[in-house]
């Protein structure tokens, strides 16, 4: 199965009032067409930046993006609309989505006149992506403005509007969590129905490792930029092998209180992080840091069942 | 309609502005028809020429130095008046939206080129610029409509700017750029439509100015005389000594017409305000 988008060694650098922030350093993904990818981590990790370098709404510093066989890492003009039509993104906040002066149906006649469109089919396919997402029938909703809309119905006609160009890829950026925690799985099964009806390769951006557990088949753990832990999700989420993944899977809250999970504390926040130099960029947040960690970074390394880690940890293990 | 009369009535000073534009632009419309004379023909009674006639029924304001009616060049003079105000209104709002819009959405060289060159005409004597441009150039109300389109473009285009500084991070600005939107398109069809209330609001600020400007330029000589305007009024009744004969008639009410008009442009545009900015508060 060949992918979709595959990066390579993705890097971001923002210059902000004379400091050098490295967002995002040599981050390496790919994702199969009907394939969900999950990528998580804290706030500041970079997550967002590489979805959105892989969505070329952010040049990347270095590396390379590849879409359907073709670098698109600097790609313009006709060929850029020609990508943009294929990768769409789900927002994560359906308040600020659309365009509030525009009514929902000019929201969505938006990205087919875009592309190019005849406008003789764009009622047939409005009324088809909003069947999609079971907002029906379309005419009661095309006429309306956001402000007349729910959270829950906002995100569905955004997710419509992202489907309605015919894309091969998917991203959503955290896409439920500025809503109701009642219409979270609905949005999240309209998701999933569209990917496996249309063959959608997906990234999915979240802090929230139950939504990955639910939706995604594959994860990728980010720290500060970096990819420290990667493999198929109930493998990555029942045995984590990276303590930062550890530390994430124990601060999910528990339903039952009897379930026997080990609490994996980490140190300080995110500012004590060291930013550069060598080592590995987690060490002082470490429990287990000892002094190789403080001398080398460690690779990200295979370490089979189709995982990835680094982490030194790995060696002794 | 019934939330506008609500909000009409709590702003005394909008619906007073608003009331003198509509007799202002109720008489240049209707000049010919509401005007006892001619502005321009010189009267005569018992037949002499009718100079410094005090009001009457015949002329309701008197006559000038010149046998010509007040009042009728008084009606005449809100034309100019108006003409002058809109061209100028509206030829501010197209250059600083324009220019706002695109310093704010483009950034980067544009952005540095449009607030450096609006630093340098905010720093230019607003009266003083004028007269050097009206002299250099050719005196008339095209002349003041242009200098004053020249000298007023800058408040706009920083205000526009920084609106369309915070709209474009918006995330429907985002998704215009996900499904294929031109940065042309972005600007002018999504960022637009929003700014253009605030456009308005600077473009009625422009009015009040850019009558203060037509009338100090004409009564400083640089308009041009063959046209009606209050500022011409206004010259004409200086040059003719109308203050020491005590002619009150002859340059109080151009006077009052210009003031009330500039008034009413700067009341309209606070009411605006209040609808624009409601958080902005204030009695």
């Amino acid at each position: 199965m060949s992918a979709v988008i595959s990066a390579e060694n993705l890097e971001k650098t923002f210059h902000v009032g004379g400091r050098t922030v490295h967002a995002v350093r040599g981050v390496s993904l790919a994702v199969s067409a009907g394939e969900a990818l999950g990528i998580v981590g804290e706030s500041g990790c970079g997550k967002t930046t590489t979805a959105r370098m892989l969505l070329r709404l952010e040049d990347p510093t270095a590396g390379r993006i590849t879409f359907e066989g073709t670098d698109i890492t600097a790609t313009r003009g006709a060929a850029l609309l020609a990508f943009r039509a294929k990768a769409q993104l789900v927002f994560q906040n359906p308040f600020d989505a659309l365009n509030p002066r525009f009514t929902i149906g000019r929201s969505l006649a938006e990205p087919l006149r875009n592309f190019g469109v005849a406008k003789s089919e764009h009622e047939a396919r409005i009324a088809a992506a909003m069947a999609r997402v079971r907002l029906t029938p379309a005419a009661d909703w095309l006429d309306r403005h956001p402000h007349e809309l729910s959270g829950g119905q906002l995100q569905r006609v955004v997710l419509a509007r992202s489907l309605l160009p015919g894309p091969k890829l998917i991203v959503a950026d955290e896409p439920v969590s500025m809503l109701d925690v009642s219409v979270r799985a609905g949005i999240l099964n309209l998701l999933r129905a569209a990917r496996d009806e249309l063959g959608l390769a997906a990234i999915y951006i979240s802090h929230d490792l139950a939504l990955i557990r639910y939706v995604c088949e594959r994860t990728l753990v980010m720290y500060l930029g970096r990819v420290v832990e990667e493999g198929p999700t109930p493998a990555l989420i029942e045995r984590p092998r990276h303590p930062y993944t550890k530390a994430l899977v124990a601060a999910v809250p528990v339903p039952h209180v009897m379930q026997d999970r080990a609490p994996l504390p980490i140190k300080g926040a995110l500012s004590d992080a060291p930013l550069s130099g060598p080592g590995c960029a987690f060490r002082d947040r470490c429990p287990l840091a000892f002094d190789r960690c403080a001398a080398e970074a460690p690779p990200l390394r295979n370490i089979g069942e189709g995982r990835k880690l680094a982490c030194h940890l790995g060696d002794e293990a | 309609m019934r939330s506008l009369l609500r909000f009409l009535r709590s702003e005394p000073f909008a619906v007073a502005g608003a009331a003198i534009y509509a007799v202002i632009i109720a008489a240049a419309l209707l000049a010919e028809r509401i005007a006892p004379h001619s502005p321009t023909e010189i009267l005569r009674a018992n037949r002499r020429i009718a100079r410094y006639m005090p009001a009457s029924a015949d002329f309701w304001l008197g006559t000038t130095s010149s046998g010509y009616d007040i009042a009728s060049q008084l009606i005449h003079g809100a034309r100019t008046a108006l003409q002058v105000g809109l061209t100028a209104a509206v030829a501010v709002v197209a250059i600083g939206t324009l220019l706002g819009l695109l310093a704010g959405y483009l950034g980067g060289w544009v952005d540095k080129a449009v607030t450096r060159l609006a630093d340098i005409v905010l720093g230019l004597p607003f009266l003083p610029s004028m007269l050097v441009l009206a002299a250099l150039t050719r005196p008339g109300t095209l002349t003041v409509v242009c200098t004053v389109a020249a000298l007023l473009w800058p408040n706009t285009a920083r205000v526009i700017r920084s609106q369309v500084l915070s709209l474009r991070e918006r995330a429907w600005v985002e998704a215009a750029r996900v499904t294929g939107c031109s940065n042309a398109r972005i600007m002018f069809v999504h960022i637009l439509p929003q700014v253009l209330p605030l456009a308005a609001l600077y473009g009625s600020v422009a009015i009040g100015w850019a009558i203060l400007a037509e009338a100090a330029a004409s009564f400083l000589g640089f308009g041009d005389p063959a046209t009606i305007s209050w500022g011409v009024m206004l010259q004409d009744a200086y040059a003719n000594q109308a203050l020491s004969r005590g002619a009150w008639n002859w340059f109080v009410p151009p006077g009052a017409a210009i003031l009330a008009m500039a008034l009413a442009g700067f009341m309209i545009s606070r009411g605006s305000e209040k609808l624009l900015f409601p958080k902005l508060g204030g009695s």
